[in-house]
């Protein structure tokens, strides 16, 4: 990441991170369950972990963070939300296809965070900003990879939509929001973010 | 021998080390201060985790700057928060994880695992995750990590400061027991007494320079006047 | 550490121990054997549907451990069923939902007989031919034992975070949940990356 043109040789500081990002999206899923809009629907915050891991890490560091946690759930371990894990839902379950997406989505963010800079602009126009990016990567991305296999699974594209739309896109929508309003306040409190890695 | 020569570290346009010069070749050695004096800078600038601004740093004469890797095999280095340090999901994988840049062969890594886990009480934990081990524990952990792969000296930057009274005395009376040279910033000053050396930091330059009675009776004036 | 060697003790997941003829192979011709048998199951469901269940015998793996895997799709697949009830007939239900228990239950059956050591070295050791690319195998198993390592570590950080805003009548607000989790998330991070570059990685 740091030095890209020679090889993709990790430094202990992208290590460090994109392990303790990886970690992020594992714990947001073991404890960050929230109860928002009056404790009705819970909603776990893994999502949330995967944008910001592209809005935070950038493309690279992003993306390797999100497939370092794919791998650890393929693997076996119970990290997705509500204590899954196990190869068959990477790879095998209706809802795969988003999860494979998350790595892509977050590639995406941030690609498009380093090429548009939201933390350069003012506090309402970064936000703004981050939102798109995260709509587009975080959903936009990660539908575009989920609801075809989605579909595919399930022999129907409504039924697909109507899960997809009662299950996911709530909260992600709720997420996309939080997330650019940390990933805006993060850069600027933290200012060396973008100087490191994907520069 | 590490050779701290005319070090001024700034970070951004603050001064937060000023001109120290000092020669550090003494089996042990205790460094003081306020909160923010430079202690913890000071103690990194030893192993090459902070290279100086302006200055040099030399280790066995290995400089800090070319030569990080040569320095950071001989000059270990402990943490205050155990946590931040242990870096394997295992108790015996973080000792292995010392020796990985030894090149030894299996059974002798075994051994030497078993051996620093032995010595520091953790035999029986060797397959336990880390992070279910107590704060004392776990400090013990990276001491054995970290000595597991033999330096000459090591750097401790208040090993003792999240632990209680009881593992305060016994990660103390460890250090003090060392074969190797150990260079202890620490703000329990008992465990400075039988020390040969003690440096006082205060806002970033090294003010006292003596034996631990003078230079704690000196640092413990410093701290009472207003 | 070597080429892999993630946890000989480690945390086990869906694992179910055992020594059946599946728990003993090695990981690389179990993944190689599923994709043969997912690619056979799109195309001829009912031909692999028996050979499934005989090997959910022979693994030797309780029911309940089998069926746990599985809950969490039960509503997901009570939606799909219902549906496909209405809009296309029973038998296209069946089908449906067949498939999709089929190849959960195909693939999870590697899960439950494969150790997370297993898998993972399994993959550090295909991962080997990438070393033309320039990515070093030992990394890759670094990554992965870094990531086990800071779960307990980053975990504590969201728990105390939350007690904190809790205590400030701010548990439920995202936001304010999320930006010190952040920050800490990444001071955890330089610690980690400084304890790495202090114990030599970088050297
Ligand atoms: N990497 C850094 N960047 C900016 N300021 C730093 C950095 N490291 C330390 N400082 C500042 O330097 C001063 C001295 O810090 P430190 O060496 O940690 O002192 P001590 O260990 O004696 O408390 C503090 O004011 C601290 O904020
Ligand atoms: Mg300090």
């Amino acid at each position: 990441m740091t030095d890209r043109s020679s090889s993709l040789r990790l430094t202990a500081t992208d290590l460090a991170r994109i392990a303790v990002f990886a970690a992020l999206i594992a714990a947001l899923g073991l404890a960050g369950t929230l109860y928002p809009l009056g404790g009705q629907v819970p909603i776990t915050a893994q999502t949330l972990g995967v944008m910001l891991a592209g809005a935070i890490l950038g493309a690279y560091g992003g993306a390797l963070s999100v497939i370092t946690f794919t791998v650890l759930v393929a693997a076996g371990l119970p990290l997705l939300s509500g204590g899954r894990g196990g190869l068959h839902w990477v790879i095998a379950a209706p809802t795969s296809g988003y999860l494979i997406g998350w790595s892509f989505g977050a590639f995406v963010i941030g690609w498009l965070a380093w090429r548009f800079r939201p933390w350069r602009r003012s506090a309402a126009a970064g936000m703004a900003l981050f939102l798109l990016i995260n709509l587009i990567g975080g959903v936009g991305v990660v539908y575009a990879i989920g609801i075809p296999v989605h579909i595919w699974r399930v022999d129907s594209g409504t039924l697909a939509v109507i899960q997809a739309i009662g299950s996911f896109l709530p909260g992600d929508l709720l997420k996309a929001v939080v997330a650019s309003v940390v990933a805006y306040q993060v850069h600027r409190a933290i200012p060396g973010l973008a100087g490191g890695s994907n520069e | 021998m590490i050779e701290v020569e005319r070090v001024t570290q700034r970070f951004g346009d603050r001064v937060i080390l000023r001109d120290v010069t000092v020669t550090l070749a003494e089996p042990r050695i205790g460094v003081i201060g306020s909160n923010g004096s430079g202690k913890s800078t000071f103690a990194r600038l030893l192993n090459g985790l902070v290279k100086p601004s302006e200055g040099r740093v030399t280790v066995d004469g290995f400089d800090t700057r070319r030569e990080g890797g040569k320095v950071r095999r001989k000059v270990g280095f402990i943490f205050t928060d155990p946590d931040n340090q242990i870096v394997m999901p295992t108790v015996a994988e973080d000792v292995a994880f010392s020796l990985r840049r030894l090149k030894l062969s299996p059974d002798e890594a075994r051994d030497r695992v078993a051996e620093a886990l032995e010595r520091f009480g953790l035999a029986g934990h060797a397959d336990h995750p880390a992070h279910l081990l107590s704060g004392g524990q776990k400090q013990l952990l990276a001491l054995a990590s970290v000595l597991a792969a033999q330096p000459e000296t090591i750097v401790c930057d208040e090993p003792t400061t999240l632990l209680d009274l009881r593992n305060t005395r016994r990660v103390g009376t460890l250090l003090s027991q060392l074969p190797q040279r150990v260079v202890l910033v620490t703000h329990d000053l008992d465990l400075l007494d039988e020390y040969d050396r003690v440096l006082v930091f205060d806002e970033g330059s090294l003010i006292i320079d003596d034996k631990p009675a003078p230079a704690v009776a000196a640092y413990r004036t410093l701290m009472a006047s207003p | 550490m070597a080429a892999g060697g993630v946890s000989p003790g480690g945390p086990l997941g869906a694992y179910v121990p055992g020594t059946s003829l599946l728990h003993r192979c090695p990981p690389g011709p179990k993944l190689l054997g599923l994709l043969v048998a997912l690619t056979l199951a799109i195309r001829w469901p009912e031909y692999v549907a028996v050979p499934a269940v005989a090997l959910f015998a022979l693994a030797r793996v309780p029911p309940r451990m089998a069926l746990a895997q599985l809950r969490p799709l039960w509503l997901f697949l009570a939606v799909a069923f219902g549906f496909q009830v209405l809009a296309a007939g029973l038998g296209t239900a069946i089908e449906v939902v067949g498939g999709i228990l089929l190849a959960v239950a195909l693939a999870s059956l590697v899960t439950l007989t494969t150790r997370v050591s297993a898998m993972l070295d399994a993959l550090v050791v295909a991962a080997r031919p990438l070393r033309r690319l320039g990515i070093d195998p030992d990394r890759v198993a670094l990554l992965f034992a870094l990531a086990i390592r800071s779960i307990p570590l980053i975990t504590e950080i969201v728990r105390n975070v939350r007690e904190a805003q809790c205590a400030r009548g701010a548990g439920n607000n995202p936001i304010a949940l999320a930006i010190p989790t952040m920050i800490r998330t990444l001071r955890a991070a330089d610690a980690l990356g400084e304890a790495l570059i202090a114990r030599g990685i970088d050297d």
